[in-house]
């Protein structure tokens, strides 16, 4: 008999996931956004929609992220949108590298690891390869809100 | 297999297929996954493959591994032999006519690209209309799409109603005198319907358009007669019918087929080559350029063999059978939806569950050993007729058995425990 190891869903739709799931947060869309993006995966509907508000000094004063699919994107979207507000995007883009870095198992890369708070919850997304492009997509549309925005200040 | 009081060999099938002695035969499915026995509920994806089919691509690679229609040698013979024996059961195994008219290539996909760049581009041009329906999978869309933007002529879709069936008066209204071809799906892989290919044939047939049937998902699960639905064209692939991948079958009516050009250029699919003029080969060869799957060939041959034995119409009530017991006991399931509903339907269980998206049902049920499709089923004009993004999908073969169902109910109730109702 093959070696399969064992994945329980231990982790996976832990309390955290399903509380950002049933219970977005930020996930109201906001006026005249600064930083807009989104994204939307064919193969399984999934879509997400990030908006930032930002301050005089660059810091995001209001986030939002709207989410269509499954339980993962929804909780990675919702808090995702929880943990920007407060940030540079600059910190917005280290978050960002950390989650990648977490799921993808590698390295975090140049910009300095962020606190991943309840972003942590996400961790056994790891164990289920397939599902790791769920968890992303909120980021993806962070990533793409992000560098839009930062080519438009030049 | 059993003795009967004749002395001679007969299948144990009876009435119906006797699944405990089947599933004896599919080594893949006595495995754990995630700590519990395998439920095998994607074969509209794939299905597996019985020991006698494995065996057949081990014999042929250690025995007979040659090249075909080539050489003077004993191990070119013996490929060929096995090869071209193949070819005439899947002719048997269809009722086609002539040996020739079985054209080996890689899958249905496959398939329909021929048919699309030999007779389509032969006889579509501008303003011409060619109609499909609208729960094609992708593979009966594209290709068509490729040739009408190439030629300037038009896709024409059949609607379906709520139940997952043809609108036939629709069909009706679609066919004219700019119709070249009509290009059906016999059994749906999202829905699960079987549409009427012949009536669809016949009514084609009426203002001489010809008519393709894709296969893919019922050649696996039904008789299957060309001649009696009397389509031009039938295709099918060999990995959802028990057999190898990369292997799958164009049937085309030997004057269709005569009279269209070459699909790729290479060897094999030619008489004679020089730098002026090349002649084509003769019915099969003329479609099978360049060297074939031959092992693929030679166990969809076993394949065909082995469900032939069990008796196509055996596999056949005994899969409706199970149908009926796994529609019922969903239907149960408070808050899940079944998408196709079909009188004339076959082994697929796609559904919705009100709040839990299919990937989440998806991904809990692998924790429960149970392996079903998620998505859109390369399907995704019917998802958009039903406005739901994906579905989950079980689809069932010959080895699955009632307590799979009830493993697959349980599964759903543990995924339901996760999420709670209207989450």
């Amino acid at each position: 008999m093959p070696d399969v190891p064992d994945v329980t869903l231990e982790g996976l739709y832990g309390q955290m996931v399903l509380d950002h799931c049933r219970n977005p947060r930020n996930n109201v869309p906001l006026d005249a956004p600064d930083v807009e993006a989104e994204e939307f995966n064919p193969f399984c509907g999934d879509r997400v929609i990030y908006q930032l508000k930002l301050d005089q000094w660059g810091r995001v004063s209001g986030a939002s992220a709207r989410s269509e699919g499954c339980s993962i994107i929804r909780a990675s979207a919702s808090m995702m949108a929880e943990l920007s507000t407060g940030r540079t995007l600059p910190e917005l883009q280290g978050l960002s590298d950390s989650v990648r870095g977490m799921m993808q198992g590698r390295g975090i890369g140049d910009r300095p690891a962020a606190d991943l708070g309840d972003l942590n919850a996400l961790q056994a997304v790891r164990q289920y390869p397939v599902r790791i492009k769920c968890a992303l997509l909120p980021w993806t549309a962070l990533e793409v809100g992000v560098e839009m925005f930062l080519a438009r200040q030049g | 297999m059993t003795t009967g009081s004749s002395g001679a060999i007969t299948p144990v099938v009876g009435p119906g297929v006797d699944v405990e002695t089947v599933r004896t035969d599919f080594p893949v499915l006595h495995q754990m996954v995630n700590g519990k026995p395998l439920v095998y509920l994607d074969n509209a994806s794939t299905s597996q493959k019985p020991q006698a089919v494995i065996d057949t691509l081990v014999q042929y690679y250690t025995m007979d591994n040659s090249n075909v229609h080539r050489g003077v040698h004993t191990l070119s013979q013996r490929a060929t032999d096995h090869y071209e024996e193949a070819r005439a059961k899947v002719r048997r195994f269809i009722n086609a006519e002539a040996d020739e008219e079985i054209i080996y290539v890689r899958g249905t996909t496959e398939g329909i690209n021929l048919v699309a760049q030999t007779f389509g581009r032969q006889n579509v041009g501008e303003g011409d209309e060619i109609i499909v329906t609208a729960m094609e999978h992708h593979s009966n869309i594209v290709p068509w799409q490729i040739l009408c933007q190439e030629r300037g002529a038009h896709l024409k879709v059949i609607p379906i109603t709520d139940s997952g069936e043809l609108v036939m008066e629709e069909y009706e209204r679609l066919l004219g005198p700019r119709t070249k071809l009509v290009s059906i799906v016999h059994q749906s892989n999202a829905l699960g319907t079987v549409n009427p290919a012949k009536q669809i044939t016949d009514m084609a047939h009426g203002l001489g358009v010809p008519v393709l049937v894709d296969g893919a998902q019922s050649a696996p699960h039904m008789t299957v007669d060309v001649q009696d639905l009397g389509c031009d064209f039938f295709v099918f692939s060999g990995h959802k019918l028990y057999g190898p991948t990369g292997i799958g079958v164009l049937y085309g009516r030997a004057d269709l087929l005569n009279a269209m050009p070459p699909y790729q250029g290479g060897g094999e699919m030619i008489k004679s080559v020089t730098f002026e003029k090349t002649i084509y080969n003769d019915l099969p060869h003329k479609f099978e350029a360049g060297t074939p799957d031959i092992a693929g060939a030679i166990g969809l041959g076993t394949a065909i063999d082995y469900i032939s034995n069990l008796g196509m119409s055996n596999i056949y009530n005994y899969e409706r059978e199970l149908l009926e017991y796994g529609t019922q006991r969903l239907s149960a399931i408070e808050g899940l939806q079944i998408i196709g509903t079909a009188r004339e339907k076959a082994g697929v269980l796609s559904f919705v569950m009100e709040g839990i998206h299919p990937h989440d049902i998806g991904t809990i049920l692998d924790t429960e050993g149970i392996a079903v499709r998620t998505g859109h089923h390369c399907a995704q004009p019917v998802m958009d007729r039903y406005e739901i993004p994906a579905t989950a999908r079980a689809s069932l073969a010959l080895y699955n058995t009632r307590e799979e169902i009830d493993a697959l109910v349980k599964g759903i109730d543990r995924t339901i425990e996760v999420f709670g109702r209207g989450l």
